[in-house]
This record gives C-alpha cells, sequence and structure tokens, in this order.
C-alpha cells in the first residue's frame, strides 16, 4: 500500500473485497462516538489506526502521510503501518502539522460491514472541556484513553464527569501504550479496577475498559495474540454493537417536535405540482409544520399540544416530499398537518397530549462555558432552545463544579472550561425540560447578544442549586 | 430504505399500522440535512445555494426540494463560472433551475479576468480564482447565508469544518477561532458585512453521496458515467482535450473509456479511466475505490498539503 498505483494505468479499483463491504453498498447503521484523552496519550494515533484498520485510508492519503512520515525521521521504507506517523492522518491543520498538535475538533468517517462511523475526534489539551462538550454533544459513544504507564490522571476524571453530564449513553476506556508495559495483565487491571471506582463516583455505568496499543494495532480493529488475559472484544467490536442514542430511548421519550417553519406553499408551488391543476388546486391551501422529531414517535390521530400556548389538536396527516406516513419517529425530519386551523409558529413545540408540565420563564442551569468572555451576573444573553430564541437575564451564578471533587462551590461568576449553575429569567416561557431526563430538549446553547458567538452549553435543572456544601448531583 | 411509504394523496392517508424498520445511514444522513437546510432557510433573511451542476450541489438542491414540499425551493442559486466548464454541465445546469423553476445568479471569472481584476494563473487553473467573483456575488446580492456541498470527507481541513460556518468581513475562515457546534443547535447570528456558508451534507461521504443518488434516482450531468473522450495524460490524471485543455508535446492524445468523479474547472479537472455506466456501477466502483475523489481528480488540490485550507481562509467554498 505504500506506493501510490498509476492511476493512469488502473482505474482507481481495488479487487472485490478489499474494501467493499455489506455496508458499504446497502447501508448499515449510523453510529457517531468521539473521541477523548489527554496530552500525548496517543489519541490521534487511535484514531488513525481506526481509519488505517478498517481500510478507510485511501492509497493516495497513505502515500502522502507516508512521504512526510520519512521526512519526519519514522522508520519508513516498508509498508507497515507502523513505519508511519498514523497521527498525521487526522491533523489537518497547517499551524497542527507544523505544530504537532491537534487544535480544533475533527470528524472521521469510516464504515465496516455493520455500520457507518462519524468520529468527532476531540483534542486533548487546547480548551479540552470546550471540544470534548462539543464531540460528546452528539455522541452515542465516546472513547475516553488512558496512557497505561500513567493510570488515571486528573483529566480522565474530568472527561468522565462530562461525559456524566451529557449523558453520553456509552463510555468506552482504551488503556492505550499497553504493548510499553510489556502487555502486563497486572497492570491493566490495577487501572481497570481504578476506572471502575471512578467512573462509580461520579456515576458513570457500564463502562467497558479495554487493553490498546493504538500504535502496534493489539485490539483495535483484531484481538491481539498479546493479551491472551483479555477474554473481551476489541475496540472496533465494541463500537459495532452499542445501541445508538435513538435505539436506547426509543419508545422510553415522550412525542416532542419543535416546529422550525410553517410550509404554507400559496401560489409557490413546486413547479410540477402547479403545472398539473388538480394537485395544483388541493396543494393551494396546504398548511403543514415542518420539522425534526426530537424525541419520541408520532402517529396519524395522535392527540397533540402545542406548547407554550396550550392549544390542542389532532394530527391528521404526516408528509414527507410528496409521501404520507403513519408514523413518524426520532430523529426523522417531516411535516404535520393538524385537524384545527391553530395559531402555530416557529419555535413552538408540538408534544403528545398529556406529556407535558407547564412551560417556564424561569430557567435554573448547568452552563459548561466556552467562551473566553466570562460569565458575570446581571449578563444579558440569549437562550436557544429547540428553534427559539429568547432573551435571558442572568440572576444569579449559583456554583461552579469542582470536576476533581465533584463539589459545588461557591462562584459569581463562570470562566472558560467552567461548569456551573445558574439561574436565568427568560423573556418568555420556554418548554423546558430536564436534561437529566431529556437529552435532546432538555439542552440549550447560551449565546451573546452583541457579537452572536455561542457562549455555553446549557443542560436544564430542575432546582436551582444550593451555594452552601451541596454534594453535587448531576 | 425507510418505511410506511405509501403513495397516496397527502389528504387521504390510509390507516393500517405499518412496522418501523431501522432507519439507515442515508435515512439519518437526508433527516439531519433537511433539519439544517430548513435551519438556515427559518433563520436567515436571504440565502442562497452554490449550484454549479456538480453532483454534490445537485444533491443538496434535491433535499432543497424535498425540505419545503409541495413549496418551491424559497432562494436562488448561484454559480461561480470560470468560464472553463463542461459545456455539457452547463446545459445540466441551465435545464435543472429551468424545470424547479429558480432564479439563478452568476458570477464570472471571465468578467474579472477582462475587466483586469483578475489575473489568469500561469498554470491556466481557474479554481482559485472564484474565490472573488464569489464574494463579489455574495455582496451585491447581499446573500447572508450560501448554502454549499462541502463535505467533510473530501479534505483535512474540511474535516474541521463547522455545518454554519461564519465569514467575516473579507470572507475568511478562521479555523482557530470556530464557533463550538452542539447537538443540532446551529447557532446562525452574525452581525452586518459577515455572512455563514452553511454545509448541510457536512457528513456525507462520496460513497453517501452515490448511494443516495442511485436510491432516489436523481439525475446528473451525463460525463459523471462512463463514455468515450479523447484524453491525454498530465500530472497522473487524464485530461479532457478541450478549448482551455489542449496537449503539450509529448503528451498523445487517446480516445478511452472514462468518467468524471468530481466536476469542476476543466482546466484542473481529471477524469478516470471507467467502465461504470450506471449509477449502480459507480456505487460499485466508488466502494472499491482505492484513490480519494479529489487525489485522483483534482490538480489545484495536489499543489500542497494545505492547499484547501489555504483557499478556503480566502472564502473559497
Amino acid at each position: 500500500m505504500s506506493t501510490l498505483s498509476n492511476p493512469l494505468v488502473e482505474p482507481g479499483v481495488a479487487p472485490v473485497g478489499t474494501r467493499m463491504s455489506a455496508s458499504a453498498i446497502t447501508g448499515g447503521t449510523l453510529f457517531r462516538f468521539a473521541t477523548a484523552g489527554s496530552v500525548d496519550d496517543g489519541k490521534s494515533t487511535l484514531v488513525g489506526r481506526l481509519l488505517h484498520d478498517s481500510k478507510a485510508i485511501l492509497a493516495d492519503t497513505l502515500d502522502a502521510v507516508t512521504r512526510t512520515s520519512a521526512e519526519r525521521g519514522f522508520g519508513g521504507d516498508n509498508d507497515s503501518a507502523q513505519k508511519i506517523d498514523l497521527a498525521l492522518l487526522t491533523d489537518g491543520l497547517r499551524a497542527e502539522r507544523e505544530q504537532g498538535i491537534t487544535i480544533d475538533v475533527a470528524y472521521r468517517y469510516f464504515a465496516t460491514d455493520r455500520r457507518s462511523f462519524i468520529l468527532a475526534d476531540c483534542p486533548g489539551h487546547v480548551q479540552y472541556t470546550k471540544n470534548t462538550v462539543t464531540g460528546a454533544s452528539t455522541a452515542d459513544a465516546v472513547v475516553v484513553l488512558i496512557d497505561a504507564r500513567k493510570g488515571v490522571l486528573e483529566q480522565t476524571r474530568r472527561h468522565l464527569s462530562v461525559l456524566r453530564l451529557l449523558r453520553v449513553p456509552h463510555v468506552v476506556v482504551a488503556v492505550n501504550k499497553i504493548d510499553l508495559v510489556d502487555f502486563s495483565e497486572e497492570a491493566f487491571r490495577a487501572i481497570e479496577a481504578e476506572v471502575q471506582s471512578v467512573a462509580a463516583q461520579i456515576g458513570v455505568s457500564d463502562v467497558l475498559v479495554v487493553p490498546v496499543s493504538a500504535l502496534e494495532g493489539d485490539n483495535v480493529v483484531e484481538r491481539s495474540a498479546h493479551t491472551p488475559w483479555y477474554t473481551g472484544p476489541g475496540l472496533l467490536q465494541i463500537l459495532e454493537a452499542l445501541p445508538t442514542l435513538d435505539e436506547v430511548e426509543r419508545g422510553l421519550e415522550p412525542f416532542r417536535f419543535p416546529v422550525q417553519l410553517v410550509i404554507r406553499p400559496q401560489g409557490a408551488l413546486a413547479p410540477d405540482l402547479a403545472d398539473a391543476d388538480d394537485a395544483g388546486a388541493s396543494y393551494r391551501d396546504y398548511r403543514a409544520y415542518a420539522g425534526q422529531v426530537a424525541s419520541g414517535s408520532v402517529s396519524v390521530g395522535d392527540a397533540i399540544t402545542v406548547l407554550p400556548s396550550g392549544r390542542t389538536a389532532t394530527v391528521v396527516g404526516i408528509d414527507f416530499a410528496g409521501r404520507s406516513l403513519e408514523r413518524a419517529v426520532a430523529p426523522q425530519s417531516v411535516s404535520l398537518r393538524l385537524s384545527e386551523e391553530i395559531d402555530i409558529a416557529r419555535g413552538d413545540v408540538i408534544a403528545a397530549t398529556g406529556t407535558f408540565g407547564e412551560v417556564s420563564q424561569d430557567l435554573y442551569a448547568e452552563l459548561c462555558w466556552l467562551s473566553t468572555k466570562p460569565l458575570r451576573e446581571g449578563a444579558k444573553v440569549l437562550i436557544k432552545h429547540g428553534s427559539k430564541t429568547v432573551q435571558g437575564l442572568v440572576r444569579a451564578v449559583t456554583g461552579k463544579l469542582d470536576l476533581d471533587s465533584f463539589e459545588l462551590g461557591a462562584a459569581a461568576g463562570l470562566e472558560l472550561n467552567d461548569i456551573g449553575t445558574a439561574q436565568i429569567r427568560l423573556a418568555s416561557a420556554l418548554p423546558l425540560e430536564t436534561y437529566a431526563l431529556h437529552r435532546r430538549t432538555g439542552a440549550f446553547l447560551v449565546i451573546d447578544a452583541q457579537d452572536g458567538n455561542t457562549l455555553a452549553a446549557g443542560l436544564v435543572k430542575d432546582h436551582p442549586g444550593d451555594r452552601e456544601g451541596e454534594r453535587y448531583v448531576i | 430504505m425507510s418505511t410506511q411509504i405509501t403513495e397516496t394523496p397527502v389528504d387521504e392517508p390510509v390507516i393500517e399500522p405499518v412496522e418501523i424498520v431501522e432507519l439507515n445511514s442515508l435515512d439519518l444522513l437526508e433527516s439531519e440535512a433537511i433539519h439544517i437546510i430548513r435551519e438556515v432557510v427559518a433563520e436567515f433573511e436571504r440565502p442562497a445555494l452554490l449550484f454549479s451542476g456538480g453532483k454534490d450541489s445537485v444533491l443538496m438542491l434535491h433535499l432543497a426540494t424535498k425540505a419545503f414540499w409541495p413549496g418551491k425551493v424559497p432562494f436562488p442559486v448561484l454559480h461561480v463560472d470560470t468560464g472553463h466548464n463542461f459545456p455539457e454541465v452547463i446545459d445540466f445546469r441551465d435545464r435543472t433551475v429551468e424545470r424547479l423553476g429558480l432564479r439563478l445568479e452568476v458570477g464570472s471569472v471571465q468578467e474579472f479576468i477582462d475587466r483586469g481584476e483578475l489575473a489568469e494563473r500561469a498554470d491556466g487553473t481557474r479554481n482559485p480564482l472564484q474565490t472573488v467573483p464569489l464574494l463579489d456575488a455574495i455582496a451585491r446580492n447581499k446573500f447572508d447565508a450560501v448554502f454549499g456541498g462541502g463535505r467533510r470527507d473530501e479534505d483535512k481541513a474540511r474535516a474541521k469544518e463547522r455545518i454554519l460556518s461564519l465569514r467575516d468581513e473579507f470572507g475568511q475562515w478562521d479555523p482557530r477561532n470556530q464557533r463550538p457546534e452542539l447537538w443540532n443547535l446551529y447557532n446562525g447570528r452574525h452581525t452586518v458585512g459577515q455572512h455563514v456558508r452553511a454545509f448541510p451534507i457536512s457528513n456525507w461521504t462520496e460513497l453517501d453521496v452515490w448511494r443516495y443518488i442511485a436510491r432516489e434516482g436523481i439525475e446528473l450531468p451525463p460525463l459523471y458515467y462512463a463514455h468515450d473522450r479523447e484524453v491525454f495524460a498530465r500530472d497522473g490524471m487524464w485530461r479532457a482535450v478541450g478549448e482551455v485543455s489542449q496537449p503539450r508535446p509529448g503528451e498523445d492524445v487517446v480516445t478511452k473509456q472514462v468518467r468524471y468523479r468530481t466536476v469542476g474547472d476543466m482546466s484542473c479537472t481529471g477524469a478516470v479511466a471507467s467502465s461504470a455506466a450506471t449509477v449502480h456501477d459507480v456505487v460499485r466502483e466508488v466502494a472499491a475505490s482505492t484513490l480519494t475523489e479529489r487525489g485522483a481528480t483534482r490538480a489545484d488540490d495536489r499543489i500542497s498539503e494545505a492547499a484547501m485550507e489555504d483557499r478556503k481562509k480566502d472564502g473559497y467554498f
């Protein structure tokens, strides 16, 4: 693979079976995961290894990386992946290659027979909370790296805390560089025990711990002969088997549908419909509410309530691009037609009747502060929740989380990478739901009203935090 | 494939319980893209879609027609014409715009060269020259959001791009200072003079695009499928013989069966030898390909390891 085959001679097609997989042709399911690690624990190498060994790296890319690796003194004149700098596969920006660091979250794609994967590769050392929160917010699973020589670090504990806070469905801990501790079972078991202990303390359940060597490939894609004492699955096998967030939550969550826009074409019909006289006439009065099912499912005939107005109606149609559906589930994008002509606008939420309490103008929340501009009490901000953006006044910052002790300490403000709690008064009522119970509808953004930048990831809480000595309960 | 499909008119739903089958990766990517397209249309005053007639922009337009059905696509399309485009692609562009009843804005590289505001490059490649007419068209039309068909799997710099990407008054992309993108909550706020590039198919791979084109039966310009063409070899690629791409001494012209994996400026886009004559052949070929799309076909991305990053920082697509 190290030399680029001449595309003029070969049409760029490998023999069937080298890369083509069943899901590559027919399309399997989609699984999103993120990686999180500390400095120099080999995360870029692990990502490079996953891409390389799952055959997601094509010859020309590998060729370029091999060339650069050789220029930098990697051993490379043979075709072994061990001899190239796998980190070069993921570090894309000029500054990253020059400085040998990873600056920003990078997205990678690969597929196996069972699944297509979207990988959010989150750098460990620059603004790690910002990056981990970003990657974890959409992830079905997060892979946390630990250096087998160092064990659980302060940053590992912080990562686990953030993942717990964001309710990432699955956490996998990869104990990397196991080759550098001579594939020692004893060393692995000690780290595994510590991981499980810390995870239990934080409240992360079902953590899977895998011994890997990203550099040598042990237990990443192929099970390793060097770790006979490890009988569990390899990392990729785990990622292929874990259920997605939607699979986990299907059937458990009530129906929620933030309205993105009202589709009411009147004179502006699609030309093919406008040209057909009879169809054009029937679509001229068409009115539907477009959005993406945020949670749960909806069927024709279901009773719905519009939030915040509280008006009720029945679903008479679920449309998608000319097709009439009987039922839609999260996260499908569809349009709903209702039995009543009621006032519904962008920002409203359509919910299954009888599943929602009261809308509120008081927001109690955890904030992951992602901006260099600090938060101060009295600040006026914008809150984006679902498809609605409203003004908010930060009445009080009620605490700051110590990610090492999980204690909530007193704070008057929040700085970059801080996680804290706050009370916010909203200009108008929102259908707020606790993030701990509703991952999709309990999340919001805090936006700077002046420059428009995103300041924080917000998670709705039930009750205001207590300043004094509260044992932090996520 | 998604389920519960009935071909009945929308006002007469057929009431019969249908088992929900798993949403596959294409269903999920489609749903995500439509959500993003609707968000941008709802939150911006003057969006537009970059439309070249290339497969990614054709896919984008197809998604837009689905997002607003039965209404028409509620924004114009913008094409930055290098003056070196394949005639069959321009023809396809015009037919598509006509069929969907859209307004087409064109930014012309040739006009900028004729006015002396852009200089032809020594290598004859006009792709990098598109940035100035692009930014000019955006400013002239006061577009505040511009949809593009860029995908993160195309290039290492694109892998770090946001789905909604803020551009400053100079159209510049600052990869070190991007907004965090959380959950599916997109922040498109911008100040006067700034605009946003929106990339709804960020998470699609080349193979996803082709599988979706096959599934939806989307029409593409014919040069994406195998055909006989007079070509010559240059820089490890097959170049079409045309007005702006003539063989130099020693470059022999041969007739080969080729197709295009990407369609850009004729002066820098290469063809690949291929017998894939149908969309299903292409899906199989792409699934088995050992070369990346851009590596196989784009001279402009071979200039340096950071060629795309440099162009993007200046305001390129």
